[in-house]
């Protein structure tokens, strides 16, 4: 039995220490926001935060992240109302959805570290999250949009 | 006594070291004599090997952007040295790259991992991508290019640093240095001992 700190709450686990970190949070403690896409940490889909740390969930062992704080798409903010998921809905950022949640939590540990980042940054740092749909040009406006609203 | 001799009956360096510690000195250090010059410097050629080999050059890059795969191509993602060397401030190599090799139920694909993962820090880059055995030699024993250590420092690291060893055991399809380790070491501390005689080319 594992004790995870999941978007600030405990959760214990009964899964074998080298499972995936992305198949506890999915199929055991039904956290569905986080996606599965390439399983080999090349797209992105997957990207949780621990210790505040963007994190390819697909390729991390669940015993690497025991008593570290681990934050999902559900828990980024307490009424999905942080800053970059309003600035996703005003631009409309989402064709398909599939990759979305991953792109938020790695544009928002980009926010944590570069509060007015470049458009040049913006494009450096998300070019590990991939989107089949092509939504990079609303992914880049709102990221914008987020760090104009939250400031230096 | 004219002509220098070939060999010096003299306890090496990193040997007299451990010597000094007083815990795990072995008799066949203790009677490891100071190579020759020309038997340094040919021991060098294979340190030079191993130091050309992608597991280690892959990272040790001129400029900013590492390379991946036995082919050295550019990293994907766009992945930067960063501040520290350990990649951008938002996606760092731990982001993909974890303390030791993926599980092999993961596939042959999924990131290797080792600790402390990452680049050389951006004031001390330590590349010697496509150095001659002279270059490679006169820099790696320049303290202002290889982190300020000395020729046992040196030693230790190439023994015994865990991201360096993860070379030997890269996990998935990567081809592990050509060298063996033990091997490798054996050449370095020969070189090394013998006060790090660099080769004319």
């Amino acid at each position: 039995m594992l004790t995870l700190i999941v978007n600030g709450t405990p959760r214990n686990v009964d899964v074998a220490e080298d499972t995936a970190l992305l198949w506890v949070l999915r199929d055991h403690l039904g956290l569905t926001g986080t996606k599965y896409g390439c399983g080999i940490a090349m797209c992105g889909a997957c990207t949780v935060h621990v210790d505040g740390l963007a994190k390819r969930s697909c390729v991390t062992p669940v015993s690497t992240v025991v008593g570290k704080s681990i934050t999902t798409i559900e828990g980024l903010a307490a009424n999905g109302d942080h800053p970059l998921q309003k600035a996703w809905i005003a631009e409309q950022v989402p064709q398909c959805g599939y990759c979305q949640s991953g792109q938020i939590m790695q544009a928002a540990v980009l926010l944590q570290k570069v509060k007015q980042p470049t458009r040049e940054q913006i494009v450096q740092h998300m070019d590990g999250n991939l989107c089949r749909c092509g939504t990079y040009q609303r992914i880049v406006r709102a990221i914008e949009r987020a760090a104009d609203e939250v400031g230096p | 006594m004219p002509g220098a001799p070939e060999q010096a009956a003299v306890i090496s360096g990193s040997c007299r070291g451990i010597l000094i510690v007083g815990l795990l000195g072995s008799m066949s250090c203790a009677q490891s004599p100071v190579a020759s010059r020309s038997e340094a410097v040919e021991a060098f050629q294979t340190v030079h090997t191993v130091f050309m080999h992608p597991r280690c050059q892959n990272c040790h890059i001129p400029g900013d952007s590492p390379l991946q795969f036995d082919a050295g191509v550019p990293h994907a993602m766009s992945v930067v040295r960063g501040p520290e060397g350990h990649g951008a401030e938002g996606l760092a190599c731990a982001s993909c790259h974890g303390e030791q090799n993926s599980p092999t139920h993961f596939g042959p694909h999924a990131p290797p991992g080792a600790p402390h993962w990452g680049l050389p820090p951006p004031h001390q880059k330590m590349a010697w991508i496509g150095m001659s055995p002279r270059e490679l030699c006169e820099s790696i024993k320049n303290p202002r290019f290889n982190g300020n250590r000395d020729l046992p420092a040196l030693l230790t690291h190439v023994a015994s640093d865990k991201l360096v060893l993860w070379g030997w055991d890269p996990g998935g399809a990567r081809a592990p240095v050509s060298v063996p380790h033990d091997e490798f070491v054996a050449r370095f501390r020969l070189w090394a001992d013998a006060g790090g005689p660099c080769p004319t080319t």
